[in-house]
């Protein structure tokens, strides 16, 4: 199979239009039947697959750079009768259990990114709902903001997973019925098992929709609405956005990827990826006007973007890759530099977006099912949003002392201000918080040393590392813990990873992604759902789908 | 009018369900009542509601006596819940449960399906008569006015029988649905019927003849199918709406065939041979052959949408769980399963058109339509005849499957009704030969005068071989009231 790209540019788009009218976007779903990544299979109602989730993915994130004066996004169908029907049924059922979860992980990135657009960004996402709106249609519309359903008799929002397909509303729709619309659990219960869903008053009553609307008023009211968010919005006017260049990747033949700050080495055999962060070779931006002109080229949203995509291909494309090693080089007070001129001007838009994107992206590594280990060489740049990828990963080396041979600078570590709540994980917590979860009394003492380049010895004193060797044990000591990783099972090892990753406490995010998500997985491992007789693979064909009855 | 308050339903609907002892049915259907009664009087014409028209009324089930015939104000139509009679032993005819019982009560597990497909059959009832709404107005005669009633009191009926399910068997959900197909309109922005062939008006009489012949015989292929249900009362309520939509297809063939029957005569006396003489014809106060095959394309092609997507999972799902089956299922030579058979279903290889064999369950809405196709076929056949005894050259097709569709593999596609994909411009232009144009539809209401007198037709329909209840010639079909 040819890699899967995650690039995409909206002169391509198959699957979506944008429409802007000034501070207000709309985003219509129209799905090209014959557009489907893979064969066998037709894209009908506007059901969907990972390459319309790309797609998506990126009309969300050019929303946010290329259109700050965007204050509301109206998300609606471009088909008739229909808002969208969810993933596209025949696309499950044929595909690998690998691909299953890599496009329910992808999807539910993408969710959570426009569902966070208006606390981050001020961009308020409005589902717009005329037709049937079902399964992960309704996941769509329940991470925007506000939903308005039409009252026409017939349509209706409608989780039928269950009752049809035997697998889960796992794009979060369980979670967000009970945790964000807060549906009382019985409703919940009785809406999740029935396949035709709740339409008009009922579903207002249930908290299933924000409002319903009269179907001759509806495009008035939608309009009308959008106009009053978009008045009561406390963004600025008038922003102007900056152009998404494309990214500069080159793939060689062993997988191996380059772009200008971010480089990939990939040894298969080892099924293992070296990702090598460069730092800084430019001063920072002087103001937010170079800022603004500096655009995409712009150090830290570079190398923000080069590693986003470097990540999705590799969660992808690169499925034997099991272990990804994170190293940087460069100069970390230059990285401390770029991030404080963010930092210092956190409300102009693009230094938010900025910041706000390096949270997403962060968090993104740290949904990654891979072993992560960080290496902190000498000559290294782990600071600030960087320094973030230490506590991202499972466990991070530091060379201690000085190296034979080896005349870079020794290698350091230096927390910022960023540290400190700029980049919060899913659970709502900042990385050395969760680090520190039994010892919150660290984090302040930590704070106290920011600024400060922080040798190993001082570094692992306060627990920053796992564990820093010299000269003598360096790399026999890497060596043996990336063979030993190497030869785990990979289940064994993802399971005990994402248990691990994740201390403290629930958020919405956090059940999405380990209690649905993990449920749902198990789901599609189990015969009831994809065996030969299970209702996955029998959908579509009228014969149902026979279960072992037994409960588990 | 009827006293709404006081219904008496064992004296006012005639039933053969046990209706006044089963108080909860009797109850919801109590409570259902007005609304449907004002959604009548809000329908029709107050002139028409008010007069007298000479009517069958549903008594029985006895094949051999089930209606009689009267004059009765439509308001005040005994519209009936009958079910035919219940057949001793009766065996689920196919799917994973063939040759267990029927099903008396609802099963769990195929409820929303069902509920599915009675709401979907049951919006089509009302839909047609608020698409016919107002016909009354331009009858061509008495006869005709009455055959409209007659199928529109019928049509309603038919909702009745659909809602008295929905009441009876599936709870507070059913009573919502039913609700739900009283607020839905024809055409309607706020509230549309839910298929596409329903929410399109039918402007003249000639479109109503059509629709009678096409998108009628859709609904009887329909019944057919849920008349082979496993879930009995359906079954039974199915085979007994059949016996009636049997006359709304002989409206609108014997309409169809007068409306050419006119038209022959009209060229024959004025010796014109050329049917394409267009203007000529039209100049007779008649409507040309060619136009009356734009409308037939129109209407055929609307009604084949109705058999939804060649492949289609709902189908597939309805038979094999034993909730609707095939046309003629009791007569088909097979296991009645499917599960490793095939059938043969159209579709699209790039531009051409090829049969692709299929797994047989996914393609029933094909074969359905195969079905349609032939039993359409029939009546243009017989109007063929009656152009031929006139000695003009000309002859109604049914078009190709592929032309004008809005459903399915075709749809989108420019075909032309030959079949034979076209350019964008050859099929801009064909359309004005293929389909009616608005400059036809004009002419065509200009014809549409209402004619009062009995025993009058109007200059473009001829009048009927023989009169309904064998009536003579000019029997007063409708008394109306002039307010």
């Amino acid at each position: 199979m040819s890699p899967i790209n995650f690039e995409v540019f909206p002169e391509s788009y198959r699957h979506w239009r944008v429409e802007y009218e000034g501070d207000i976007a709309r985003v219509i779903m129209d799905v090209d039947e014959d557009g489907g990544l893979m064969e066998g299979y037709q894209l009908k109602l506007n059901s969907y697959d990972l390459g319309v989730d790309i797609e998506l993915a990126d009309v969300v994130q050019r929303m946010r750079f290329e259109h700050p004066e965007v204050k509301v996004v109206i998300m609606q169908s471009g088909k008739d009768r229909v808002f969208c029907a969810g993933a596209n049924i025949r696309m499950l059922g044929g595909a690998t259990h690998a691909h299953k979860v890599n496009f329910c992980k992808f999807t539910n990135e993408t969710r959570n990114t426009f569902e966070a657009a208006e606390e981050d960004s001020g961009q308020k996402w409005i589902a717009a709902v005329k037709g049937s709106c079902a399964g992960g249609g309704y996941e769509l519309a329940l991470a925007c903001n506000h939903i308005i359903l039409t009252n026409d008799s017939t349509s209706s929002v409608a989780l039928p997973e269950v009752p049809l397909l035997a697998v889960l509303p796992g794009t979060g729709g369980l979670t967000r019925v009970t945790d964000k619309r807060k549906v009382r659990r019985d409703l919940a219960d009785v809406f999740c098992a029935m396949e035709e869903g709740v339409r008009g008053q009922r579903a207002v009553d249930w908290q299933l929709v924000d409002e319903i609307v009269p179907n001759s008023k509806f495009d008035d009211v939608v309009t009308a609405r959008a106009a009053e968010f978009a008045a009561a919005s406390l963004k600025a006017n008038g922003l102007t956005g900056i152009k998404l260049t494309p990214l500069p990747r080159k793939i060689a033949e062993d997988g191996s990827i380059s772009y200008d700050l971010v480089e990939v080495a990939i040894e298969r055999d080892k099924g293992l990826a070296t990702i090598t962060l460069n730092g800084p070779d430019t001063a920072p931006p002087a103001s937010t006007d170079a800022l603004q002109a500096e655009g995409a080229d712009n150090y830290l949203l570079k190398l923000a973007r080069e590693l986003d995509d470097a990540i999705l291909h590799l969660r992808t494309n690169e499925r034997e890759v099991g272990v990804l090693v994170f190293r940087s080089q460069g100069d970390p007070a230059a990285v401390v530099a770029h991030e404080a001129m963010l930092l210092d001007n956190a409300d102009f838009w693009l230094a938010n977006e900025i910041l706000q994107y390096w949270k997403r992206v962060l968090k993104r590594v740290d949904m990654t099912a891979r072993s992560l280990v960080a290496v902190v060489e000498h000559g290294s740049c782990f600071a600030g949003p960087l320094a973030e990828l230490l506590w991202s990963c499972d466990r991070s080396y530091m060379m201690q002392d000085e190296f034979e041979g080896d005349n870079r600078p020794l290698a350091t570590v230096t927390l910022t201000a960023g540290n400190f709540g700029r980049y919060l994980m899913g659970n709502g917590l900042t990385r050395l918080q969760t680090r520190f979860l039994g010892d919150p009394e660290a984090v302040d003492r930590l704070e106290a040393q920011k600024g400060e380049a922080l040798d190993a010895d001082a570094a692992d004193d306060v627990g920053l590392v796992t564990f820093i060797y010299d000269d003598i044990d360096w790399e026999d000591e890497l060596r043996i813990f990336l063979e030993e990783r190497a030869s785990f099972s990979p289940d064994a090892m993802t399971g005990m990873e994402a248990n691990l990753r994740f201390a403290g406490p629930e958020t919405m995010e956090t059940r999405i992604f380990g209690r649905l998500t993990a449920w749902q997985n198990w789901i599609f491992q189990r015969p009831n759902a994809v065996g030969e007789e299970g209702a996955l693979q029998r959908y579509g064909t009228g014969i149902r789908g026979k279960y072992n009855m037994e409960r588990v | 009018m009827l006293d709404l308050i006081n219904v008496s339903y064992d004296t006012q609907i005639p039933n053969n369900v046990g209706l006044s002892s089963d108080k909860r049915v009797l109850k919801a259907l109590e409570k259902w009542h007005p609304g449907y009664i004002n959604w009548w009087n809000d329908l029709i014409p107050q002139n028409f509601q008010e007069s007298m028209v000479y009517l069958r009324t549903a008594v029985s089930v006895d094949p051999k006596g089930w209606a009689k015939f009267d004059y009765v104000k439509m308001p005040e139509y005994r519209w009936g819940v009958l079910l035919a009679p219940q057949v001793e032993d009766r065996r689920i005819p196919m799917g994973e449960h063939l040759g267990e019982p029927a099903w008396q009560e609802v099963p769990g597990e195929y409820r929303n399906l069902l509920k599915r497909l009675i709401v979907i059959q049951g919006d089509t009832e009302p839909g047609s008569v608020e698409q016919q709404r107002f016909l009354g107005l331009t009858a061509p005669s008495l006869y005709d006015m009455r055959n409209l009633f007659q199928v529109n009191v019928e049509e309603g009926r038919h909702l009745w029988a659909m809602v008295y399910l929905l009441q009876k068997y599936f709870g507070r959900d059913g009573r919502e649905e039913a609700n739900d197909l009283l607020i839905r309109s024809s055409g309607s922005e706020e509230a549309p019927r839910m298929l596409g062939a329903f929410n399109e008006e039918t402007p003249d009489w000639l479109s109503f003849f059509m629709f009678t012949y096409f998108t009628d015989r859709d609904g009887k292929m329909q019944l057919e199918s849920l008349a082979q249900s496993g879930f009995d009362p359906l079954s039974r309520t199915c085979r007994f709406m059949l016996t009636e939509e049997a006359h709304h297809m002989f409206v609108g063939e014997t309409g169809v065939g007068r409306t050419i029957q006119a038209t022959c005569e009209a060229m024959k006396t004025a010796g014109i041979s050329d049917p394409y003489d267009i203007n000529k014809v039209r100049d007779l106060g008649v409507i040309d052959l060619p136009t009356i095959q734009k409308k037939l394309n129109l209407h055929y092609t609307l009604s084949l949408d109705l058999f939804g997507q060649e492949i289609s999972t709902n189908a597939a799902n309805a038979f094999n769980q034993g909730i609707k089956g095939r046309y003629m299922e009791m007569r088909l030579k097979d296991d009645h399963r499917l599960i490793n058979d095939t059938y043969n279903v159209l579709d699209l290889d790039g531009d051409k058109i090829i049969e692709k064999e299929v797994p047989a369950l996914t393609a029933l809405n094909m074969r359905l339509r195969d079905d349609y196709v032939k039993d359409a076929a029939g009546g243009v056949g017989r109007w063929n005849k009656i152009i031929d005894k006139h000695g003009i050259e000309y002859e109604m097709k049914l078009p190709h499957q592929a032309f004008n569709r809005k459903i399915g593999v075709f749809s989108g596609k420019n075909f032309d009704p030959d079949g034979n994909l076209v350019s964008g411009a050859a099929y801009d232009q064909g359309l004005t030969e293929w389909l009616p144009t608005h400059a036809d539809g004009d002419f065509i209401q200009s014809l549409m005068k209402p004619i009062h007198e009995p025993g009058v037709y109007a200059s473009w329909i001829a009048p009927p071989k023989v009169g309904i209840d064998n009536k003579p010639g000019d029997f007063e079909y409708v008394k109306l009231h002039m307010a």
